[in-house]
């Protein structure tokens, strides 16, 4: 009895990540039901993880920006001037793809330095300096591509969106190897490093977590993975960009967790001046986030310029608000201090599911926009409810 | 209710009959009894001073007064004009006559005078501000308070001094009869103390009845006609001017006259050389440049020695604390710092800390700590470099570490895993001083590291202060409670309007001589 009551209490206090697999579980099968099954199609998963990595990538810098209590509208318009850029140097200038993509990188830490100068060292708020920034990036592009589009790239560059890693079976097989070995590999990784955290918090005495409870989750993540690579290897096998993608959200992950710069940004969106108290440096720490977060919006550039096969004027208008809603969705608080990469991800994919379902089903635009709308409103009125029901802080 | 009111042109003598009266006012907030059994009996008229230590309930008792905590949620009666009063909100007690001044000013600096004055209070013609009004009506309250200033200036670009005065005029606007001032002149320099003092006692010539809360004694001694002495939220007496005789030496004895429990863990201080110095401390405030926060100030640690710093509030004892912490409060004029026997400069915070410094602030919640963080986090925050190799935390080290504190300190918390925000004053405090002790300090500056603890965690970390102390570490506190200070310091030194006016032994120190030098500017330093 006081087993289940203790294991009960421990649920209700993981509310909020729960809901959101919850969520994230109820949106896949909603859209599997009413699109008779094509959701869930192997071609589908494909095209939703390729087609979402843009937002994807661009959220796991949001979610860092947002966690120091900052914010950056300008991730739309970096996307469309490191997609010109890339376009004006391979094609006008004749610059080696491999050269180009670090050039591009190089753009995106620029961008961040001007941006991150204004607001760290010169204390304007970034809501201003990003805003600012949202609107001569754009200029910039139109600028650097004197109002006219740039194509085709190389395919090696397209690969970069649209490849697949080379397929091992030959093309004759039903399920893709490679894709099979990386999942199951990666399923692997994931568990072991469970049982690895589980063991550290149990050696200190601190795990609080029912056993069947992480044994669900365990297996849930298991299942959920070797599910997708399953449905990966019977089409395409894997797209060069879901290795892009794993190797940031791993990394970042790590980062946020583990590493001094993730403890200090925390620190910051926590209560910057107990952090300025605390030796932090707290106007290097910020100049340093969004240096990251303009090479982490110029990787997405690259991306999406690559999967289009074209550098556009109108590129990425309006992809700094899929992020930061998928970074809200995903359970990070507007004052800063609170969130994950891992909850940025998923906030991603039900942005990304949900705009897949309702093409899918034929919805218009219009109703896409107040659907998603509804959906961030109630993800955080969901957050703030819970946080009042819990005493709050 | 009309707010109109007929000014009695006839002054009022300061026998006059009683305008106020507040009877055995108990006020309690979760856990703690801030007033019990509190009474004041204000007579029309006069100018009333209020004085205690800080926390001893003053401002409470004015908060109750005015009707920032609302009828019922006080015990006790207040009578106010011979009718017994029942405010809900500053609003029905500003109909009622009772204006109150707040020690951080309530004015919108990008706001004229004028439009301060009349917030909230407008005077309308069909609707509409009716300016011409506001902007003559206001001339004339200026000129009651002495202030010539264009009404249409903005707050903030007149001094404070003149800020105040328009306050005082706000109130006038509303046909105040019983004005309340919570230190009116803690911000003030001299010249505009004095300015204030004076138009206090020209208002009581025209009948207005002041309750004035200070810590300057000698301004007390020079304008008020009674005064009512609170400790520890009850009523030690009240005085009258003229009748008793009052000085600053029967006032202090008033404030501080408690016995001396021993609530002081027993030790013997190991006192080695002296390892730390600063030597003629100057320091700006970092916006208002004309005023000094720190004059002239000097002062030494020695090895395994507790250095108490005793002043009022707003003396500049934090300040002086935090801009020797790598200048983490104000602008740093001049002022040569010494540490082992070298000089050394701290230009910001992490040299400070890597110089073997440590700040324990006395806003544990807004500067102390990440309230959204858990307890190792927070203790291995202040230098993570010593569990990192390179950029990577070794969180196995972080609950080590952590859980040698929590059990080295008494941590109570159900695990090093939980969040901070969940625990209680007392070991949140712990929480902070096990972070600065992991950061191996020689020097640990704690600014009122017991303010709003419990009797019981207070007698631990007296405890942890005293082994650090014996560790050989220096350790300057800084604390409002005299006895705290007494019970704890080997010497205690003195701060009055930003300098040091003292440094006593610990063995000479008594509270009175101690109050003495943390009211007057008496410059006498030994060392």
């Amino acid at each position: 009895m006081s087993v289940f009551r203790s294991s009960l209490n421990y649920l209700a206090g993981q509310l909020r990540q729960i809901g959101l697999f919850i969520a994230l579980i109820a949106i896949v099968i909603f859209f599997q039901v009413a699109t008779n099954g094509i959701t869930l199609k192997p071609i589908n998963v494909t095209n939703l993880i390729v087609q979402n990595s843009y937002i994807l990538i661009l959220a796991v810098g949001m979610v860092m920006v947002i966690i120091a209590g900052h914010i950056d509208l300008s991730v739309g318009s970096v996307v469309a001037f490191v997609g010109a850029m890339s376009g004006v140097m391979i094609t006008q200038w004749n610059v080696p793809w491999w050269l180009a993509i670090i050039l591009c990188l190089g753009v995106g830490a620029l961008v961040g330095m001007w941006q991150g100068f204004w607001i760290a060292y010169f204390g304007i708020p970034a809501f201003i300096v990003t805003l600012a920034g949202m609107l001569t990036f754009r200029g910039l592009t139109q600028i650097a591509l004197q109002n006219k589009q740039i194509s085709p790239f190389p395919d090696e560059f397209r690969a970069l969106g649209s490849g697949f890693l080379p397929d091992l079976g030959g093309g004759t097989s039903a399920v893709e190897p490679l894709t099979l070995g990386i999942g199951i590999i990666a399923t692997l990784f994931l568990v072991l490093k469970g049982i690895r955290q589980r063991r550290a918090r149990a050696k200190y005495d601190v795990e609080d977590e029912p056993f069947a409870w992480f044994l669900t989750k365990l297996v849930f993540t298991a299942a959920m993975i070797l599910g997708i690579t399953y449905l990966l290897a019977s089409y395409r096998g894997t797209p060069i960009v879901l290795i892009v993608l794993g190797v940031l959200i791993v990394v970042y992950a790590s980062v946020m967790s583990n590493s001094v710069f993730g403890r200090h940004i925390y620190a910051i969106g926590g209560n910057l001046n107990a952090a300025a108290l605390s030796g932090i440096k707290t106007k290097r720490v910020t100049f340093m986030l969004f240096v990251n977060m303009g090479v982490i919006s110029a990787l997405a550039g690259l991306v999406f310029t690559a999967q289009l096969n074209l550098a556009n004027p109108k590129a990425g208008d309006g992809f700094e608000l899929d992020a930061i809603a998928a970074v809200f969705i995903g359970g990070a608080a507007v004052t800063g201090g609170i969130g994950t990469v891992t909850g940025a991800i998923i906030g991603g994919f039900i942005i990304g599911l949900l705009n897949n379902g309702m093409s899918i089903l034929g919805v218009g635009t219009e109703y896409q926009q107040l659907i998603k709308g509804l959906v961030l409103l109630g993800a955080v009125a969901f957050d703030v409810y819970n946080k009042r029901r819990s005493g709050g802080r | 209710m009309s707010t109109q009111h007929v000014m009695n042109d006839e002054p009022v003598r300061a026998d006059g009959p009683v305008i106020l009266e507040m009877r055995s006012i108990t006020k309690e907030f979760p856990g703690v009894k801030a007033l019990s059994d509190v009474s004041l009996t204000v007579k029309a008229g006069e100018i009333h001073a209020i004085c205690g230590e800080n926390g001893a309930g003053k401002s409470t008792l004015m908060k109750v007064l005015s009707g920032v905590y609302p009828y019922g949620t006080y015990d006790g009666d207040i009578v106010y004009q011979g009718r017994t009063v029942h405010f809900r909100d500053i609003r029905s007690s500003e109909e009622a006559g009772i204006a109150i001044i707040h020690q951080e000013l309530a004015l919108i600096p990008e706001l004229s005078i004028t439009e301060n004055i009349f917030l909230g209070n407008e005077p309308t013609r069909w609707g509409a501000i009716d300016w011409i009004t506001a902007k003559k009506t206001a001339l004339e309250l200026l000129a009651r308070v002495g202030l010539r200033e264009d009404p249409d200036t903005l707050i903030k670009n007149i001094g404070v001094g003149k800020q105040q005065l328009v306050e005082i005029a706000k109130a006038l606007s509303k046909s105040v009869k019983l004005l309340i001032l919570d230190e009116p002149t803690a911000a003030l320099n001299e010249a505009d103390s004095q300015h204030l003092l004076d138009l206090i006692r020209g208002l009581k010539g025209k009948g207005i009845t002041s309750i004035m809360i200070s810590h300057k004694l000698n301004e007390i001694e020079q304008v008020a006609d009674s005064i009512t002495i609170i400790r520890d939220g009850k009523t030690i007496e009240t005085l009258d001017a003229v009748r008793d005789g009052v000085n600053e030496d029967r006032i202090i004895r008033g404030m501080v006259g408690r016995s001396l429990e021993s609530r002081f863990p027993d030790h013997v201080p190991r006192i080695g050389e002296v390892f730390f110095e600063v030597r003629d401390w100057n320091v700006q405030h970092p916006q208002v440049t004309e005023r000094m926060v720190v004059k002239n100030s000097s002062l030494t640690v020695r090895r395994g020695e507790i250095v108490g710093i005793a002043g009022l509030m707003g003396a500049g004892r934090t300040e002086l604390a935090m801009s020797i912490f790598g200048r983490s409060y104000g602008t740093f004029l001049s002022g040569r710092m010494f540490k082992d026997g070298k000089e050394i400069e701290l230009r910001n915070v992490a040299e400070a800390i890597d110089h073997g410094l440590a700040y324990v602030s006395e806003d544990r919640k807004a500067l102390g700590l990440n309230l959204l963080d858990d307890v190792k986090r927070l203790i291995v925050s202040a230098k993570l470099s010593k569990i990192s190799a390179g950029p990577v935390v070794n969180d196995g080290k972080e609950y080590s570490i952590a859980e040698g504190y929590r059990t080295s300190l008494r941590i109570k918390t159900p695990t090093v895993d939980s969040g901070v925000s969940k625990l209680s004053g007392g070991n949140q405090q712990k929480v902070v001083l096990a972070k600065w002790m992991f950061t191996d300090p020689d020097l640990l500056i704690l600014d009122e590291p017991t303010r709003g603890i419990d009797v019981g965690a207070k007698y631990e970390i007296y405890g942890i202060i005293q082994n650090l102390a014996a560790q050989g570490k220096g350790v300057i506190l800084i604390s409002s409670e005299l006895p705290e200070l007494l019970g704890l310091a080997d010497r205690i030194y003195t701060v009055f309007e930003g300098a040091i006016t003292d440094c006593i032994p610990a063995a000479e120190a008594d509270p009175e001589t101690l109050m003495k030098s943390m009211t007057s500017a008496r410059k006498k330093v030994r060392s």
